[in-house]
């Protein structure tokens, strides 16, 4: 017969694997820093000029929040005084690699949230993914409308405007400028970013000019590297105007190559992700090139204590000014630090007094635990936060997409720099769509369309 | 005004430097069975040594035209130093195993490449533009072409004869297309076939590279760089057939014909003008344009 154990022995046994197995748990509870998966590109092409720069911006955002060295209204250390920790990933590999990737972080690694993605195709793949995860993910840089106009989600935002802000902006920038112009022609790369930039611009134009021609719609692959043929096209038919989407090393080449065969001789450029090239290729940028930051960063940034700090602490980082990518990732960091911290101060505010209930500890412990997630989502939502490049609205897509208004200029070199001068301001309600119309349809209807 | 001759042209530019890029794949599986995916590796370390050997020679402000040697000897010293560790190094000892243990191995090395590179030169795209644009420029049917484009012309040229000669007309070579018939009787009747394999790879390496030095002063050398050359390099050289020197010539040509005539006719076809050509020659010929009858050993 099996001797049966004593009950107060069972008892005790089995008060000792209860503890065991929820220690972790306990421990979990009482959280001290939070642990955030950064995406960026660290290989490839996109990796010089927008992966690394994020990623050192990131970094240098971390250790200053965490030193609590950000100006108002972010002194508070970390996010809810709690520090953060960066688990880096690099973006490189394509969508199916991402996906696992953002699972291993989500589930593995656990951290609290994701901050991430360059590419539109990764961002198109990650969103239901974070939403089967119930993850809060944010996206900082892509650019695709796609993400909330055809989808609505609950786990994910984007900080930073969609691209049909820079193909409006550039339309209305050119034809301010020059309103003359008569052959359009394209250079965009062949994926989801590229598509849609150049689709918003030929919507855009022929909405505000009809009489445009359309000459030619160059769609080199990702990458190609050679655009000898492309050159020659563009060349042939005779644009007034060459508008173009290409960034990277994509764009380098393309420079590179134009250059000497006297591609922008008789016409203007217009380069709506140009400026973090400004600086890269100073005496390759033809004068008169309309160039754009995807939103008021960098040399469109009005000044302000937010814009100082990105500044210096980049700088001491990289040793160069920031880019866009860095405004981005700035964007994405405080748009959360300022959900996160919303919903900590609500919980604080809406807790039962003190005397009020009969255990007055329990409620204060749960009153200053740090927000769950589904609190700073619930903040988050229809946000409007402060950031170095000016307030960040969170208007569309049910409040996870964000608007700004943005800024186009006009190259000129000078004494061995690429100044940018001729700079207009356009609003955020004049080149973004209103919540619930898709930004085709607002083109299409002449910018008129308001939600059914 | 006709496109035609832009059209033409421009494939001429492309074909030439698909051609350098592709002819040292070929050799390489022709003589040794070897599908060597580290070749866009080879390409890029090609591009990388070229941007800082005349990157390098121009900051010192030597003649600009020194700049052309030290793109010559950026493909050299890949070719002669690349080439030979990683054939005695490694291949040696895998010759046999299957065909595609191989393809795994030299898909390694690439990865391995990949990152070295990454290490050596970091992630930011490099540039040395003025070896472009230093030979002026020349006219077409009204566009402008940079005369250096002749160079590469000539290049692809200069390679492909110099091969062509080298195989049909030496005794070397003769040996050499004794291996590609048949290893094993060749090695029966004398011929050091590990001498051939070595200088093979070498050569092929040395043809990577070029294209890559040749290519650098035209674009902004990227990590990532050798992924997108090695797809187009395999598609020229299953279209030709692989192993076939002159199918890799003629591949270079269709492909060069094709991608151009669709950028000028058809933009928005570009991306699967390759591919199209490639599915269109494998249904008709499954083993490319210049395979002949295979022998089957037994």
């Amino acid at each position: 017969m099996i001797k049966a154990m004593k009950p107060s022995r069972l008892a005790a046994a089995a008060t000792a694997i209860v503890l065991a197995l929820g220690a972790p748990v306990l421990m979990a509870q009482q959280k001290t820093s939070i642990k955030v998966g950064f995406v960026t590109f660290l290989s490839g092409p996109a990796a010089g000029p927008f992966g690394v720069p994020a990623r050192q911006a990131a970094e240098a955002i971390v250790e200053s929040l965490n030193a609590g060295k950000a100006p108002a209204p972010y002194q508070i250390k970390g996010i809810g005084g709690l520090p953060l920790e960066l688990v880096v990933i690099d973006e490189a590999g394509g969508a199916t690699k991402q996906v696992s990737e953002y699972r291993t972080l989500v589930q593995r690694q656990e951290v609290d949230f994701v901050i991430g993605y360059i590419g539109s195709g990764d961002c198109l793949a990650i969103a239901p993914v974070a939403e089967e995860l119930k993850k809060l993910t944010v996206f900082f840089d892509c650019g695709t409308p796609r993400i909330f106009e055809e989808a609505s989600y609950k786990y994910v935002f984007r900080t930073r405007p969609h691209a049909t802000m820079d193909a409006v902006a550039a339309t209305l920038y050119l034809l301010d400028n020059r309103p003359a112009v008569k052959r359009i022609a394209g250079i965009n790369q062949n994926y989801a970013y590229g598509q849609d930039s150049w689709n918003d611009f030929e919507a855009t134009i022929k909405v505000l000019k009809p009489e445009v021609e359309i000459v030619t719609s160059q769609m080199p692959k990702f990458g190609a590297g050679q655009y000898g043929a492309e050159i020659s096209a563009l060349a042939g038919a005779n644009p007034d105007v060459i508008h173009s989407s290409l960034w990277g090393g994509d764009l380098e080449a393309f420079m590179l190559q134009a250059q000497p065969r006297d591609l922008f001789k008789k016409n203007i450029l217009v380069l709506v992700a140009g400026e973090p090239y400004l600086h890269r290729l100073p005496g390759k940028i033809p004068d008169g090139t309309v160039v754009g930051a995807r939103g008021v960063n960098a040399v469109f940034a009005a000044d302000s204590p937010l814009k100082r700090w990105l500044t210096d602490l980049y700088k001491a980082k990289a040793g160069i000014e920031p880019n866009y990518p860095a405004y981005s990732v700035a964007n994405a960091f405080l748009g959360v630090k300022a959900a996160w911290e919303k919903a900590a101060a609500k919980k604080v505010g809406s807790a039962i007094p003190m005397g009020a209930n009969k255990n007055v500890k329990e409620e204060m412990e749960k009153a200053y635990a740090p927000p769950t997630q589904e609190e700073v989502i619930a903040m988050f939502e229809k946000l409007s936060f402060d950031t170095p490049s000016g307030k960040v609205q969170m208007s569309l897509g049910k409040g996870h997409q964000a608007v700004t208004g943005t800024a186009y200029g006009t190259t000129r070199f000078e004494n061995g720099v690429v100044k940018v001068g001729n700079i207009k301001y356009y609003p955020a309600e004049r080149v973004n769509p209103p919540e619930g119309v898709s930004s085709l349809d607002w083109i299409k209807s002449g910018f008129r369309a308001t939600a059914k | 005004m006709s496109q035609i001759p832009a059209v033409l042209a421009d494939a001429v530019v492309y074909a030439s430097w698909l051609f350098v890029i592709a002819v040292g794949l070929t050799l390489i599986y022709g003589v040794m069975k070897i599908l060597n995916i580290a070749h866009g590796s080879l390409y890029a370390l090609g591009a990388y040594s070229a941007v800082t050997l005349a990157g390098g020679w121009l900051a010192k402000g030597y003649a600009p035209l020194g700049s052309y040697a030290m793109l010559a000897l950026a493909a050299l010293l890949v070719g002669l130093i690349a080439g030979p560790v990683i054939e005695r190094g490694l291949l040696r000892f895998l010759y046999a195993k299957d065909e595609i243990v191989l393809v795994l191995v030299t898909y390694a090395l690439f990865l391995i490449l990949e990152d070295a590179i990454k290490l050596t030169w970091g992630v930011d795209p490099m540039f040395v533009a003025e070896p472009y644009a230093l030979l002026g420029n020349f006219e077409i049917a009204g566009l402008t072409y940079p005369t250096y484009t002749l160079v590469l012309v000539a290049a692809a040229i200069v390679v492909g004869l110099a091969l062509w000669w080298a195989l049909g007309f030496t005794r070397s070579g003769k040996m050499l297309l004794a291996v590609i018939h048949d290893r094993e009787m060749s090695a029966a009747m004398g011929v050091n076939v590990g001498l051939t394999y070595f200088v093979t790879f070498t050569i092929g390496a040395f043809l990577a590279a070029l294209g890559g030095a040749l290519t650098a002063p035209t674009i902004s050398v990227v990590t990532g760089m050798g992924a997108e050359v090695i797809v187009t390099a395999f598609a020229v050289v299953v279209i030709g057939g692989l192993g076939s020197l002159g199918g890799a010539a003629l591949g270079a040509v269709i492909v060069g014909l094709v991608r151009s005539a669709a950028v000028h006719y058809q933009p928005e076809l570009e991306l699967f003008s390759i591919y199209l050509v490639m599915a269109a020659v494998l249904i008709a010929r499954p083993k490319g344009l210049f395979s002949g009858a295979e022998v089957r050993k037994i």
